[in-house]
């Protein structure tokens, strides 16, 4: 891309031209009409000077030739011998003419303007027929030097703008150095910055032309660092997370070699194979999460929910006095999505269903052609952390420790990967959540 | 040596206390950040271990409260977030000490030590009183150079009564210092631990105060 500067610079000066150009147009039509008519005026007045000076073409006989500078004052720069005058008699004697005038008969016998060519030169010509003194006057002027008088007009014109052009090119070209320094300071401002800067640009001082700009670089700034922050608390969370049970697995490793008492030894080993499950779980919720946020999600095919439903509730271990209950009616339930994506919503809202009951009935049926619905008779969510449980990590105040806090949050980036809304609410008949995914139509 | 350990993961919290207990420490511990103000509202302690994500807060507000109170307990605050800003942020609120996760159960052990002592204002990790001399790190007691060898509670007993010699411990304070909430206390128990004191370091060691407690005698 041509620089701004440049850009500015050839349009200014291409401008600049055209309209000196068109400037020159003008003057040189403008001037040489009025020109003409000055010329015509004084052609004019030649010829009758001339002629009111003419004796009778019979006295005129035998006259001697008029010097040049009788008629035409001398006039510098090659404009002498400018008029031409001729003395012709009735019966076509040539009288007089002045000096340097053709010898060919200059006009016609009509009184008034005539344009003519004699010897290869135009001439311009003005007659004057008068029969009483037997004579006519013939007061010409060559149209060549008409021609050249303008075209000198127009170059004494011309000539300093073409030397004030490179002058007027210096200035262009310094003014909008000076014009586009504030966008050149901005720009110098954002080039020099840390790429790990991400403060706002100050908007005072840019010009208003590139105020949106700045406006949404800040926008973006401030998003790619709302990104980044979000980036870093959930690799902090993560790290919280991934650490503890490793710690725990450390600690009860140290304990078991260290326990003297049979009893100490294997509960610390117990509570190692506690641990590592858990671990092993979150990392598998991790992945998933990761998987999720790289937006992989799987191609769509037809899908049966009723299966999936059934195949997730016997794969997710159940506590002896728990149960899921699965209405026949989402059996032929058939939709065109992601099963993958499908089944991490399902089997996380039931894991999570289970892990908060130590007894009752988990209900999973249809509402309508795109509602599913599971229904548990756990404790519920607390009100005030309802909007707060799809955050990854969160766990709530009342489940210390119970589960990794990502089941939600996974369950509700997946449902929304493949185009569903996951909506969480306390049942209204009984304690216990109900947790409904919107299918999209 | 009485321990608070704020902790919610239950593993880890399990395994840090039976790690302690062997250790020769009396450890109580709490998930919340709620009872952790709670017990240290009521009881005193040698030292907490404070871990700072808790389900309904952070470490860092239950520190700030203790120190509010002008309460110098030593903090060791044990976290996964040890990246060094976080140590930085954690040790300017107020704590004393620093442990990333996953850490060394001697090393806490042996932090922890370190702060009591420094709590109690001894330079040396052994205490000496007369011809005794006790290290809390091993729960070794030796008596003119040579070994006693002592149970876990004795040690406890003994190395409470030589942070101060000459001032009284009561009963109850004793209790406190040995058992966790957790724990029964069973009666008389401080007598036998004095009784078998007695036998093994000498009559004249710990002086019976009666109706108020006991002390280490002062050779005059």
């Amino acid at each position: 891309m041509i620089s701004l500067r440049r850009r500015l610079f050839l349009i200014l000066l291409a401008a600049t031209g055209l309209i000196w150009l068109c400037a020159v147009a003008w003057i040189s039509i403008g001037s040489r009409s009025e020109l003409e008519r000055v010329l015509d005026t004084r052609l004019q007045e030649a010829a009758r000077m001339v002629h009111s000076l003419v004796m009778t073409g019979e006295r005129m006989q035998g006259a001697p030739e008029m010097g040049p500078a009788s008629i035409l004052p001398s006039a510098a720069g090659g404009y002498e011998r400018q008029l031409s005058c001729q003395i012709w008699s009735f019966d076509g004697r040539l009288l007089a003419r002045s000096s340097g005038a053709p010898e060919a008969v200059l006009a016609g016998e009509r009184e008034g303007f005539t344009d003519r060519e004699v010897d290869g030169e135009t001439w311009r010509v003005y007659t004057i027929v008068d029969p009483q003194k037997d004579v006519r006057v013939v007061v010409g002027d060559r149209i060549g030097l008409r021609d050249k008088l303008v075209r000198d007009l127009v170059a004494g014109l011309a000539a300093p703008a073409l030397l004030a052009m490179p002058l007027l090119g210096l200035l262009i070209w310094w003014s909008l150095g000076r014009g586009l320094r504030p966008l050149n300071k901005a720009a110098e401002e954002i080039a020099a910055r840390e790429g790990e800067d991400m403060r706002p640009v100050p908007p005072d001082g840019a010009p208003s032309e590139i105020q949106p700009l700045i406006g949404a670089l800040n926008g973006l700034f401030a998003k790619v660092e709302a990104a980044r922050a979000h980036e870093r608390d959930v690799t902090a969370f993560a790290a919280h997370e991934l650490r503890t049970p490793l710690a725990g697995l450390k600690t009860q490793a140290q304990v078991a070699l260290a326990a003297g008492e049979a009893q100490v030894r294997e509960n610390a080993l117990r509570q190692i194979i506690v641990s590592v499950d858990r671990a092993s779980r979150l990392v598998k919720q991790l992945l998933a999460l990761a998987r999720l946020d790289a937006g992989a999600a799987g191609a769509a095919r037809e899908t049966s929910i009723g299966a999936l439903i059934r195949d997730i509730v016997a794969a997710v271990p159940h506590p002896p006095n728990v149960r899921t209950i699965i209405d026949p009616a989402l059996g032929p339930l058939v939709r065109q999505l992601d099963p993958d994506t499908l089944s991490l919503v399902l089997r996380n809202l039931q894991e999570n269903a289970v892990q908060n009951m130590t007894a009752g009935t988990i209900r999973w049926f249809a509402e309508g052609p795109d509602k599913l619905v599971i229904e548990d008779e756990g404790p519920g969510i607390p009100g005030e952390e309802l909007g707060l449980v799809r955050q990854r990590f969160y766990r709530g105040r009342a489940v210390a420790g119970a589960g990794s806090g990502l089941g939600l949050a996974i369950a509700d980036t997946a449902a929304t990967r493949i185009g569903a809304h996951l909506d969480l609410a306390n049942r209204e008949d009984r304690a216990g959540l109900r947790a409904v995914v919107q299918l999209s139509p | 040596m009485r321990i608070l350990l704020v902790e919610d993961d239950p593993v880890l919290a399990d395994g840090v206390r039976a790690g302690l207990v062997l250790a020769g420490l009396t450890v109580d511990a709490v998930t919340t950040c709620a009872d952790a103000h709670a017990a240290l509202g009521i009881c005193r302690f040698d030292a907490v271990v404070l871990d700072l994500m808790l389900p309904d807060g952070s470490g860092l507000d239950v520190l700030a409260r203790l120190r509010a109170r002008q309460d110098a307990t030593p903090v060791l605050v044990l976290t996964a977030l040890d990246e060094t800003p976080d140590r930085i942020r954690g040790l300017d609120a107020g704590a004393d000490d620093y442990l990333g996760k996953p850490f060394d159960l001697d090393e806490l052990a042996a932090r922890l030590r370190a702060l009591a002592r420094r709590g109690g204002g001894r330079a040396s990790a052994l205490m000496h009183h007369g011809p005794i001399a006790i290290d809390p790190a091993t729960l070794a007691v030796s008596l003119e150079g040579s070994p006693v060898p002592v149970s876990r509670r004795e040690f406890a007993v003994l190395s409470m009564l030589m942070e101060r010699p000459g001032v009284i411990r009561s009963r109850g304070e004793l209790e406190e210092r040995l058992y966790g909430w957790q724990e029964e206390v069973e009666s008389n128990t401080i007598e036998v631990y004095v009784h078998n004191l007695r036998a093994k370091l000498g009559r004249d060691l710990i002086e019976t105060v009666r109706g108020i407690g006991y002390r280490l005698r002062v050779p005059a």
